[in-house]
This record gives structure tokens, C-alpha cells and sequence, in this order.
């Protein structure tokens, strides 16, 4: 059988400077911890995110389940690791608003339900997606996050923004479970960006909270075929309030 | 002010029918969900990914793998349906929400919606705003109907727009408005406010209708 398990520094070692990457999690619930702290261990820098958001900073959410530390993307902001991100939502983390003021870090927002659909264009294939979100918005009239301009279709009388495909190099993703062919799950709401950013990067890495051997449990379970999965590493955690 | 964002929120509890699945976004659209009525059954979108939401978490009840689209820790419904991002918003744009109630900076008599942005100040990103009023059957802004007393209801938005003419409904502690072909129509006014009162906080042109409801100050 092919072997995928890798520690997550052996995973994240090809991992280069300036590379982009997109990493799975909605306000870090579903967020790869072990492979951010194994990024954060080996220093790269001047990445490229996409990701639904910032993460959470340390002391996040507010109230009487804040965390003690940074959590997924938050990790590699607390860090200064990344010099663009791309996403729907960047006013949770303040980390993101401080580096954009210093200057050293610049963003792409991206209405959340076409992140997915650009991500999942990506993965299977499609050369870019119609939509009637953002027409006649700052979406139609500002340039991509690689920098082209909006293109505009009519169709039948009705105008949609194309939305061109989101690739990556390498894609780290949460799974609740896997197994050791990659076959994975995610619970509840941890699924968000975890299904469509398999398959849109060059590489894609899991690290599911539980790990089975092949065949234990009933093929049914699993949402995503384990052949998009290139590296599963394992001892990501339940978060710990 | 406690009380005016109750009227509020009492009065957009109306709309829903039973059997709607809808998206309540934060602050005051998420109060409305205390006022629908027992016998109408409503289905809760939390964009970041189920249908069937339901109250905040306690440290009983929590689970760290559920939290709503503002990231808190909340409970579901047994009902509930789980999916991710791209089936979250699938079913969005694709017109299968009901109706989205969302919060306003500025509203134009048209229809457009300015909501997540106000350049030169921080920056917070459109999340899943532009995608919901984009793809709900029906937008409904419930909101104070001025802000310190400025005008949020115009002629034309001076921010820039979450969406054009995507509005349905604004509903303010002064009253319903319903954005029409003709203009907007004021539908419904509480009797502590007077026509003066309204038209004086409304930066644009207000049509009357005829059948003008006056809805009681205790409400």
C-alpha cells in the first residue's frame, strides 16, 4: 500500500518562500493546527494565503471560550509570514488590519461563496465560474488578486462577473477522520473549506483528527476521495477550550 | 434604545412563513429569531455551514466544532443539516433562502445597499453579505432609522455597494417601507412617530400608501 503519513515536518518541507498556499478553517474551527505550527517551526515567509479568513489571534473568540493562543491562519500572521491573503473576511483577527497598516502585509477580499466556487473551479476543472455576486460592486470595478482585470458576461439579459479558478501549491486541510489512503470527513461545521481545496493545489496535506485503517470504516462515511490526497500527518487535536 | 431594536425585531419576526428558510446576519437580525412565532416554523442558514441553528452554547452544551458565521460556539436544531462553503452558498445563490435579514449603513430609495465598507477606515471584508443579498428571494434591512441623526435612507448611496437594487423591505423603529418601482413606499408607521417625523428622517422621498397601517407605540 502506498504510504501517505509523514510527520508534519517532513510534510511542510518542501514548503518554499513566496509560495502560495490555502489552508481549510471558518474563524480557525476546522483549521490544521499541527500543520501551522509545523510551517511556523520551519520560518517560511512571504506566503500567499487563501483561506476564508485570519484566523483567530490569541484571547479569541471574546468571552469565556477565548483561546490562549493564535489559532490556524493566525498562527502565521502572529508570525509575519504572509505577505497577501486572500479572503472574505479579515476584520476579526487584528493582526491583519496592523500589518496592513505597516505595510507589510496586502490582501484580496473575495465574497465568501465565490471563494469557494474559485477554489473548487481549481480542483475540478473548470476554466472559471459565472456569478451574479458582486455585479455592479467594487467586485466588478477592482482587479483580481493576481492583479487582471474583471471580465463581465451577458447571458439571456442577465450580467454575471467571470470569476477565474484559485490554484495553490500546496493545500493543508482538517479532516474530523481519515483514512490511511486519505479517504476523509469533516464534522459538523468544520467541513466549510476543507472539501473544495483538495485537488486545487499541487499538493495537498491532511491532518485529520482521527485516523483508520483502510477498510474500518463503511466507505459512506467519507465525503472526499483519498486519490486528492497526497500526505496525511497525523496528532491534530480536538480543540481544547 | 434596547426597546426601539425589539419593535424592530418583533415586527421583521412577521414576515417569515412558515416552512421559510432564512439567514439572519449579526446584532440586530440575529434578535429577530426571539420573536417568530411558535406556529411558524423557521430553518435557520448559518452561511459557514448548516441549516438548522439555534442558540448560543453554554459550557454544557458547547462543542467545539460547531460555531455560527460570527464564530462563536452556538447549539442546532435536530434537524440540522451540516455542508460546506460551496453547497453553504449553492444554496444561496441559487434562490433557496427564503429571506436574509441584514443591518444597513446606507439604503438607497432604489434598493441598493451599502453594508461592509467605508474607505479609509478598517477593513472588515463582505464575508458572505454580497452573496446572500445577491441570491435571498427577499432583503429585508431592519435598523435604528438614522444614525445620530444622519440620514441612512437616501436618494443614492454614498458608500460603496454591497449590491444594487437589492433591497425588499426596510423596517426602523419609525416604521415598514417597501422598496417599489414608483419609489419608496412607506407601508406602516408607529403612532409615536408622525408622518413629519418619518419624512424628516428619510433623506429621499417617501410615497404614502393609501393604506397606510399605524401600528400601536407598544409594539
Amino acid at each position: 500500500m502506498i504510504n501517505k503519513i509523514l510527520t508534519a515536518d517532513e510534510a511542510v518541507a518542501g514548503v518554499k518562500d513566496g509560495m502560495t498556499i490555502m489552508v481549510g478553517g471558518f474563524l480557525a474551527t476546522g483549521s490544521p493546527e499541527v500543520l501551522m505550527d509545523a510551517l511556523v517551526r520551519k520560518g517560511v515567509k512571504h506566503l500567499t494565503v487563501i483561506a476564508n479568513d485570519g484566523g483567530l489571534a490569541e484571547g479569541q473568540p471574546e468571552g469565556e471560550f477565548a483561546g490562549k493562543t493564535p489559532r490556524g491562519v493566525g498562527k502565521l500572521l502572529e508570525n509575519h509570514m504572509v505577505d497577501h491573503l486572500i479572503a472574505s473576511h479579515i476584520g476579526v483577527n487584528p493582526r491583519i488590519n496592523e500589518q496592513i497598516a505597516e505595510g507589510t502585509l496586502r490582501y484580496t477580499l473575495v465574497p465568501q461563496g465565490t471563494l469557494a466556487e474559485k477554489i473548487r473551479a481549481a480542483a475540478y476543472g473548470l476554466g472559471g465560474v459565472l456569478t451574479r455576486t458582486g455585479v455592479g460592486t467594487m467586485m466588478e470595478t477592482e482587479k483580481d488578486e493576481l492583479g487582471r482585470d474583471k471580465k463581465t458576461i451577458e447571458i439571456e439579459g442577465v450580467k454575471y462577473l467571470l470569476e477565474m479558478p484559485l490554484h495553490a501549491d500546496y493545500a493543508f486541510i482538517r479532516p474530523s477522520i481519515a483514512d490511511k489512503f486519505g479517504n476523509y470527513m469533516c464534522a459538523k461545521a468544520t467541513k466549510n473549506f476543507n472539501y473544495v481545496m483538495a485537488g486545487a493545489a499541487d499538493h495537498t496535506i491532511i491532518a485529520p483528527e482521527k485516523l483508520v485503517e483502510i477498510g474500518e470504516m463503511d466507505p459512506d462515511t467519507f465525503a472526499v476521495a483519498g486519490v486528492l490526497v497526497d500526505t496525511i500527518v497525523e496528532g491534530e487535536k480536538p480543540w481544547q477550550i | 434604545m434596547a426597546d426601539l431594536k425589539a419593535r424592530i425585531a418583533k415586527r421583521c419576526a412577521k414576515e417569515f412563513k412558515n416552512g421559510d428558510f432564512v439567514n439572519l446576519g449579526i446584532g440586530l437580525p440575529t434578535m429577530v429569531a426571539n420573536y417568530v412565532p411558535d406556529d411558524v416554523i423557521v430553518t435557520l442558514h448559518s452561511e459557514n455551514g448548516f441549516a438548522g441553528l439555534d442558540a448560543a452554547a453554554t459550557a454544557e452544551t458547547l462543542d467545539v466544532d460547531i460555531i455560527n458565521s460570527g464564530g462563536q460556539y452556538v447549539t442546532v436544531l435536530p434537524r440540522v443539516k451540516y455542508f460546506d462553503t460551496a453547497d453553504s452558498f449553492g444554496l444561496v445563490r441559487g434562490g433557496h433562502v427564503a429571506a436574509t435579514v441584514l443591518g444597513a449603513m446606507e439604503v438607497a430609495e432604489n434598493g441598493d445597499l451599502a453594508n461592509w465598507i467605508v474607505p479609509g477606515k478598517k477593513v472588515a471584508g463582505m464575508g458572505g453579505a454580497m452573496d446572500l443579498v445577491c441570491g435571498a428571494r427577499e432583503v429585508i434591512i431592519t435598523m435604528l432609522h438614522t444614525q445620530k441623526g444622519n440620514h441612512k435612507i437616501l436618494k443614492k448611496c454614498t458608500l460603496p455597494l454591497t449590491a444594487p437594487k437589492c433591497v425588499n423591505l426596510i423596517i426602523t423603529e419609525m416604521g415598514v417601507m417597501r422598496v417599489t418601482d414608483k419609489g419608496l413606499v412607506l407601508e406602516e408607521r408607529y403612532e409615536d412617530y408622525s408622518l413629519d417625523d418619518i419624512k424628516a428622517a428619510t433623506g429621499c422621498d417617501l410615497i404614502i400608501a393609501d393604506d397606510l397601517k399605524v401600528l400601536p407605540a407598544e409594539d
